[in-house]
């Protein structure tokens, strides 16, 4: 394997707008709500910048399509800018394009934004549109919560888990994540729920009812990414450098070849695998400080827990319902209150999840501030649907850890 | 060798409609319904319509044949969802037969059905082969009409030719007059109908009989010989009053289903038929008339061969594979009676490139999927490379047909969140035994009835989704749990 970019690449500067139901802002506008709060952080001006690249996925809906839009918006110099889509991990591939363009030395500062503006459909949910023309002939009508669903009965019969124990922990995540979100400014929802509430919502479907589900929301999130040295030049300390990127998008094998039993993401775990020998980390459950992970629905952050090597396979629930990922547990997972709170504006996802860890290992996190100084944050993406799905793992830390 | 029909099939949707529902909906509006009120009617469900009920007909009469032997498929209708694109093609395909052979459509009368089953007899002997003829109807009717009680939705499908049939073609005849008991006008979506008395007076007791008179001298069989007496007419002491009329023993009418299905139009002559046929012992003499503009009559004589026409659902097992359906309002936003809020969600385009679907015609028609002849690995749908991770071969899949393929549920889920003219949606994942599997959606699900991963399903033919700023409507293939197959 290739050596990787590990303490490769700092990060200067990050930014994240307030998510929520943006009714008065153009996505253009979230952009540049994000953007002036990183150009802030990075103490850097617009003309340093000289590559950008955007995250998006569902531009028709929003700034339509090319590089264009962000360069307008920013009033980018004349520099390259590449509007970049892989569902869900968008946000996180425009993070990866900025970050491998500054790795290889191709430029020495570089700028990745994430956004979505999602809440001018006139309907709740996801935006619901075509999936292309000849997937349209044979694919299920299916939405995001229908498909996800689905691995709560496969991973009940695998692990011998009593669906209603896998309803408990999956309540528990979502209650989890409501606490942390709660002492968070920027996300949507910041309500606190209990486990009974979450336990009889109404069904969106089965098994996932109303508070499995995360929301939908407007948002944008950016990261401006440099040398190490030139970030030391500039002033910076406690750099706060990439360990790990790494994607893996399913092939078939899980949609169409029966070896997959439905219980898991097989791209999860490639991503994982890689990621640590990328991050050289070899006990991720001791070594990882802190996670953000992909809950678009709580069955997701249950089977991502085992997927990401942190709990063992089948053992995801009891870390859960003993607290192992709480805010004050061992390896908290959504401190910020993840998609759940934020809502999932598609391309911002990945790299709001990466300010959190950014803002942690700063000591800037506020009142959700994690009081033993985290060291490694991994991030996760998951974008499609479980039998036909993008990951993506980031690993971010301090600079020699 | 002799001519006759080699095989049978029929198909009702699994939906009976209660008629009490019917007519005590409408009981302020015309309380005279009440007198219909007996029984059920099949009830077509929002993803069938003419051509998927003839496709699995036609599935049902196809047990056990080789389906490259068929020379032509001859489909009856007044209902086609196509008016110019043939629909027997349609179900050609979903058949997976052969492109050798003809295909027709025939409609635009009630005795359509009777008329492609005496073409196809006339026809198939200069044919390479048996003639499939699938009638099959969903007829719509407006609220509070006499016919929304009285017809059903359904189809039938016989297999003509020369062999060892199960039934023996003695002869048939047609009188054509134009007599409109009613009519459906060009571009018009109900029929418009004339008194009851004068249809039953001057056009069944008159023109029916002149039609079986004659065709009983041609043959010269004497009416005290026929054993069924099939009048596909859902109005009450017709065929008994015929049959008193022409000479036919009173115990030789056969059932019109009206307690249980209700007239499928063009398709109940077949639909009488198949029925009849399945209960029929050789040597025995079937009479079948159809009635529209005219009268068609045939004569059969079952054969030996009949004690061996088992192994199918044909009518008798899809009566008795019914689900009462109580709620007529599902029944109205299935036929389009009921302007239903179905939200943004359901404005998403609908539109098939016809390129798109040429091209994947074999997929998303036939339900084809591919073989690996490196590893052998089953796949659906077929690809360049193969899906197997150890195998990988490039170009190495065969045309591998799915439809009939014994599957079982992996995973499922009922889905409230997705548009559907019917939630919630369910789908889930289907494996095929031998290899292959598809996230699918499912149909025919019972609310009652708890869905269970390892359950036996079954590919059926569907409309998947109707293009209504195009009118069209493309098919796909959905899962349904097995039927109890007696």
């Amino acid at each position: 394997m290739a050596s990787g970019i590990k303490d490769k690449v700092a990060i200067l500067g990050m930014g994240c707008s307030k998510f929520g139901e943006r009714w008065n802002d153009n996505a253009e506008d979230l952009m540049v709500e994000a953007y002036a709060e990183a150009l802030e952080d990075s103490g850097i001006e617009t003309n340093q910048i000289e590559a950008a690249w955007l995250g998006t996925a569902i531009e028709e809906q929003h700034v339509g399509k090319s590089g264009i839009p962000l360069a307008m918006a920013l009033r980018l110099p004349y520099i390259p800018v590449t509007r970049v889509e892989n569902f869900c991990a968008s946000g996180t591939e425009a993070f990866r394009g900025a970050v491998y363009a500054v790795a290889s030395g191709a430029c020495d500062i570089a700028l990745a934004v994430g956004v979505e503006k999602l809440k001018d459909t006139g309907y709740g949910g996801l935006p619901q549109r075509g999936r292309g023309s000849v997937n349209d002939l044979f694919w299920a009508n299916a939405s995001a919560p229908g498909s996800f669903a689905q691995l709560a009965t496969a991973y009940s019969a695998k692990h011998n888990i009593p669906a209603g124990d896998l309803k408990r922990a999956m309540a528990h995540v979502s209650v989890k994540s409501h606490d942390n979100g709660s002492r968070n400014p920027k996300a949507h929802l910041r309500n606190k729920i209990d486990e009974d509430r979450v336990m009889n919502a109404p069904m969106i479907a089965e098994p996932l009812g109303l508070f499995d589900c995360c929301g939908v929301s407007d948002g944008a999130a950016c990261a401006i990414v440099t040398l190490p040295d030139i970030a030391r030049g500039l002033g910076k300390k406690d750099l706060v450098t990439v360990k790990a990127l790494q994607l893996a998008v399913s092939n078939g094998t899980e949609s169409q070849h029966n070896s997959w039993d439905g219980s898991y993401f097989a791209t999860t775990r490639k991503a994982a695998e890689r990621s640590y020998q990328e991050a050289d980390i070899t006990k991720p459950r001791d070594q990882i400080s802190m996670c953000e992970v992909h809950d678009c629905f709580s069955i997701t952050e249950v089977i991502t827990m085992e997927d990401l090597y942190i709990s063992p396979e089948g053992g995801a629930v009891k870390d859960i319902m003993d607290g192992f990922y709480d805010a004050d547990g061992k390896v908290p997972c959504q401190i910020d209150g993840g998609l759940k709170c934020f809502g999932h504006p598609i391309g911002a996802s990945g790299l709001r999840m990466i300010y959190e860890m950014y803002l942690q290992m700063n000591g800037r996190a506020g009142e959700r501030q994690r009081e033993q100084d985290p060291v490694l944050g991994m991030t996760h993406n998951l974008g499609g649907y479980p039998h036909q799905n993008v990951s993506s793992v980031t690993i971010v830390g301090r600079e020699g850890a | 060798m002799a001519l006759g029909i080699l095989a049978i099939g029929g198909y009702l949707p699994k939906a009976r409609l209660q008629r009490i529902d019917i007519a005590n909906a409408n009981a302020w509006f015309n309380p005279a319904l009440k007198g219909l009120a007996n029984g059920e009617r099949t009830m077509a469900n929002w993803d069938e319509d003419s051509v998927t009920m003839a496709v699995e007909a036609g599935r049902d009469c196809l047990t056990g044949i080789d389906r490259n032997t068929v020379a032509g498929i001859y489909m009856a209708s007044t209902s086609f969802p196509f008016q110019d694109r043939q629909n027997a093609g349609i179900v050609a395909d979903a058949l997976n037969l052969s492109t050798r052979i003809q295909t027709l459509d025939i409609s635009s009368s009630q005795r359509a059905g009777s008329s492609a089953l005496l073409t196809a007899l006339q026809s198939v002997r200069s044919a390479e082969g048996p003639i499939l003829v699938s009638a099959s109807e969903k007829r719509r009717a407006r609220a509070a009409s006499p016919l929304e009680l009285t017809t059903g939705d359904g189809a039938a499908a016989v297999l003509v030719g020369e062999g060892e049939p199960i039934a023996h073609y003695i002869g048939g005849h047609t009188e054509a007059v134009d007599f409109v008991d009613h009519y459906r006008g060009e571009g018009e979506a109900f029929d418009y109908n004339w008194e009851e008395r004068w249809v039953r007076d001057e056009g069944y007791m008159k023109i029916a009989p002149n039609a079986i008179n004659n065709l009983l001298d041609k043959v010269g069989v004497s009416a005290q010989d026929i054993d069924t007496f099939c009048f596909p007419v859902a109005m009450r002491r017709v065929a008994s009053g015929l049959a008193h009329k022409i000479g036919i023993a009173e115990e030789s009418v056969a059932d019109n289903l009206q307690s249980s299905c209700g007239e499928t139009g063009s398709a109940h002559a077949l639909v009488l038929l198949v029925h009849a046929l399945e209960q029929a012992k050789p040597g025995e003499k079937i009479l079948v008339a159809g009635f529209g503009q005219g009268c068609d009559v045939l004569l059969f004589e079952a054969t030996d061969a009949i004690k061996a026409v088992g192994n199918r659902l044909a009518i008798s097992g899809h009566l008795a594979n019914g689900r009462p359906e109580n709620r007529y309002t599902r029944y109205l936003s299935f036929n389009n009676l009921l302007t239903m809020e179905r939200g943004i969600r359901a404005e998403v385009d609908k539109q098939t490139g016809l390129s798109t679907l040429y091209r994947n015609k074999g997929m998303s028609q036939k339900l084809l999927g591919g073989q690996c002849s490196d590893c052998g690995t089953c796949q659906f749908p077929k690809s360049k490379i193969c899906v197997n991770p150890g195998c990988g071969a490039i170009g190495s899949q065969a045309d591998e047909p799915f439809a009939d393929k014994a599957a079982k549920l992996n995973s499922y889920t009922a889905d409230r969140l997705t548009y559907s003219p019917d939630p919630p949606t369910y789908f889930g994942m289907v494996q095929f035994e031998g290899g292959g599997r598809l996230m699918s959606d499912l149909t025919d699900i019972d609310p009652d009835v708890e869905l269970e991963v390892g359950i036996s399903m079954r590919m059926v033919f569907r409309v998947k989704d109707y293009d209504v700023l195009r009118g069209f409507r493309r098919y796909f293939w959905k899962a349904t749990p097995q039927y109890d197959t007696h």
